[in-house]
């Protein structure tokens, strides 16, 4: 028999998923995932899921940027390439804002989008919540709860027979 | 149509008296079946097929004109000097004006909570990013030696040269290139959910392969959402300034120069309204014959149409003021070149253009204070070609008059395009079409994850006895 990943509780509305999710921690549950086709409001709340690293990396992009872009443009009008362009001092830094605020967003979107496929470990080819063919619906209308082996509390028997008290759909076993 | 509960992404209702944003009756699954099939089962409709074949041609138009202009060099145009810029920067700046609305409807919609952009901004950011492309082409083709187009970059090379930072060229070359990458990978990230959404719907093994490889193994984990709409809001953030400063940075290639009717600081916020204005009357253009043919008259309601021709009006009318100030500050600073060139427009060779660009731009959408016409389909239809008309007559009229009379009447002359700049710019209209045909065939064109959350069905009851931990 292959490995065990978790057991997986289908149900229909975005309200049922977050009560479902409530129950599973106060029940004492804390290694699941909650799986939606769109943004539910409070879901990662209700999960225990607070991170603020997604800010902080763009934050850091748009600072690299900028400093980068404007050392860029100082450094090849300064040092490399000095001209006396009308008479224009050799360090326009007037004219440099409009390329430096350029990089600067440039760098800051790139940090974001990177640093969220990062941080959610994407792309990944291969994950064992697809082995549920059910799950083919989590991109459709259906809201998945997967509570994983790996929890404390984990039981086959038990952490399934909690879950059909939730009223899901179908309660199914996640192969590795 | 129901209110939502808390203060989420979706917030308000409309008043009573407006179309909804989605019609009633669909469900998670009706919304994703009826977006998901245009791609993965319909049978492709012969408008398309034969849109496709016509955009095409008109694409290996522009590929003969293109190829023609390399062999021979610009001289082929009928650009001249003083006249250095004709078509190649009046295309360039309409199309990056197209491009605008885009990233207008995706971000500043987004962050002032516009429930109703939801339908339009997929296909919008397309639309984006294939005026973008074409818009990117003229200033390459211009430069006679476009194959050289890479020494517009700061790199290390062995000639020891680095660009002029202060030549607002160069600005646009930052600006323009910071605009496509990051139109497309707000695109993209927006693309992701319903990438994974068509690989779970797809029978096809080749469909399913390429779809999963694009959605990057996307589960729709919370966690994933959590921080993916973190980054999205952050994107919209980052993008609303980028949009205002392009524009901007496009009218600086002609307000830092010295010529006169250029000369001028109305130039910037004119040109950012125009570039909405603009934007705006091409997704009406687009989305009218999209919603008929796909049936999509659910997801695009008139509220869409209306909200867009009010925008329309609004820009419209800032281009207007724009046209004014242009006329009074030739007049008011006193001097006799600026004072010129306003007479040379109303009334010099070029009368027809600027008379024409008047009616388009100013008097024509007056019509859309009407509420009757504002809410019928063809009259939006017609009014949307007439305003892209009028913009691309507006960037004529900028260039050409002041450039051809400046200030040595012995310099002046007149510009006449030639058949290969006319073949240049209808190939351009026929490369974004096909683009656009080629997009809507293979990709969804409307968001459905966003559309999910528009329906009553998609906010959380919170009863009583829990309470989130």
């Amino acid at each position: 028999m292959p490995a065990l990943y978790g057991l997986m509780a289908e149900f229909r509305s975005p309200t049922d998923l977050v009560d479902a999710v409530v129950r599973a921690r106060q029940a004492g549950y804390q290694r699941m995932d909650a799986y939606t086709p769109f943004p539910v409001e409070g879901l990662a709340g209700a999960l225990g899921f607070h991170e603020r690293r997604v800010p902080l990396i763009v934050l850091l992009g748009g600072l690299t940027g900028a400093v980068a872009g404007y050392a860029l443009q100082y450094w090849a009008s300064v040092i490399a390439y000095p001209m006396n362009i009308g008479g224009r001092p050799h360090h326009s830094w007037p004219a440099f804002i409009v390329p430096a605020f350029e990089t600067t967003v440039l760098f800051a979107a790139f940090a974001a989008v990177l640093g969220m496929l990062a941080l959610n470990g994407l792309p990944m080819p291969y994950h064992p919540v697809f082995n549920v063919p059910r799950f083919a619906l989590a991109s459709r209308d259906r809201f998945f709860l997967c509570i994983e082996a790996e929890d404390p509390k984990f039981d086959r028997e038990e952490t399934r027979r909690f879950l059909e008290t939730l009223e899901p759909r179908e309660v199914s076993e996640v192969e590795e | 149509m129901e209110a939502s509960h808390f203060p989420g992404r979706h917030v308000t209702a409309a008043p009573e008296t407006q179309a909804p944003v989605i019609q009633p009756g669909h469900t998670f699954a009706s919304v994703t079946d009826k977006i998901s099939a245009i791609v993965l089962t319909r049978r492709t409709p012969v408008a398309w097929l034969i849109g496709f074949a016509i955009s095409f041609l008109i694409t290996m138009m522009l590929l003969a004109a293109v190829g023609w202009l390399f062999v021979k060099g610009i001289g082929i145009w009928g650009v001249n000097i003083p006249v250095g810029w004709g078509f190649a920067i009046v295309n360039f700046v309409w199309w990056i004006g197209i491009g605008h609305a885009g990233t207008l409807i995706s971000a500043i919609l987004l962050l002032l909570r516009q429930d109703w952009r939801t339908s339009i901004n997929r296909f919008a950011e397309a639309m984006t990013l294939f005026a973008v492309a074409c818009a990117g082409l003229f200033p390459i083709l211009h430069l006679g030696r476009p194959w050289l187009a890479y020494w517009l970059l700061p790199y290390p090379n062995t000639m020891s040269l680095w660009p002029q930072f202060r030549s607002p060229l160069v600005w646009d070359v930052f600006a323009v290139t910071t605009y496509a990458t990051v139109s497309f990978l707000f695109w993209f990230v927006g693309l992701i959910p319903d990438l994974a959404t068509l690989r779970d719907r797809a029978t096809n093994r080749v469909a399913r392969i390429a779809y999963g490889t694009l959605a990057l193994g996307w589960r729709g984990s919370a966690r994933h959402w959590y921080r993916y709409e973190t980054a999205y809001l952050l994107l919209a953030g980052l993008a609303t300034p980028l949009v205002v400063s392009v524009h901007t940075v496009v009218s600086f290639d002609f307000a830092i120069s010295i010529l006169p009717g250029w000369h001028t600081t109305i130039f910037p916020p004119y040109f950012v309204a125009g570039a909405i204005y603009s934007g705006f009357a091409m997704v009406m253009t687009l989305a009218i014959p999209l919603r008929a043919i796909y049936g999509l008259q659910d997801f695009i309601t008139m509220r869409h149409l209306e909200n867009m021709a009010k925008v329309i009006l609004v820009t419209g009318l800032i281009v207007a003021y724009g046209y004014g100030i242009e006329a009074f500050m030739g007049w008011y600073s006193g001097n006799g070149y600026e004072k010129y060139v306003v007479v040379n427009r109303l009334v010099g060779p070029y009368w027809p253009g600027y008379w024409a660009l008047i009616l388009c731009n100013v008097i024509a959408p007056q019509v859309l204070w009407i509420t009757r016409l504002r809410t019928n389909v063809i009259a939006l239809f017609v009014m949307a070609i007439v305003v892209n008309v009028g913009m691309w007559l507006e960037r004529f009229v900028i260039v050409v008059t002041s450039l051809h009379r400046d200030f040595l009447p012995s310099s002046w002359d007149m510009y006449w395009p030639t058949k290969y700049d006319w073949a240049t710019y209808f190939g351009t209209i026929g490369l974004f079409l096909m683009l656009l045909f080629l997009f809507i065939r293979v990709l969804p064109m409307i968001s459905i994850f966003e559309l999910r959350t528009l329906l009553p069905e998609a906010h959380v009851k919170e009863p009583e006895d829990l309470r989130v931990i």
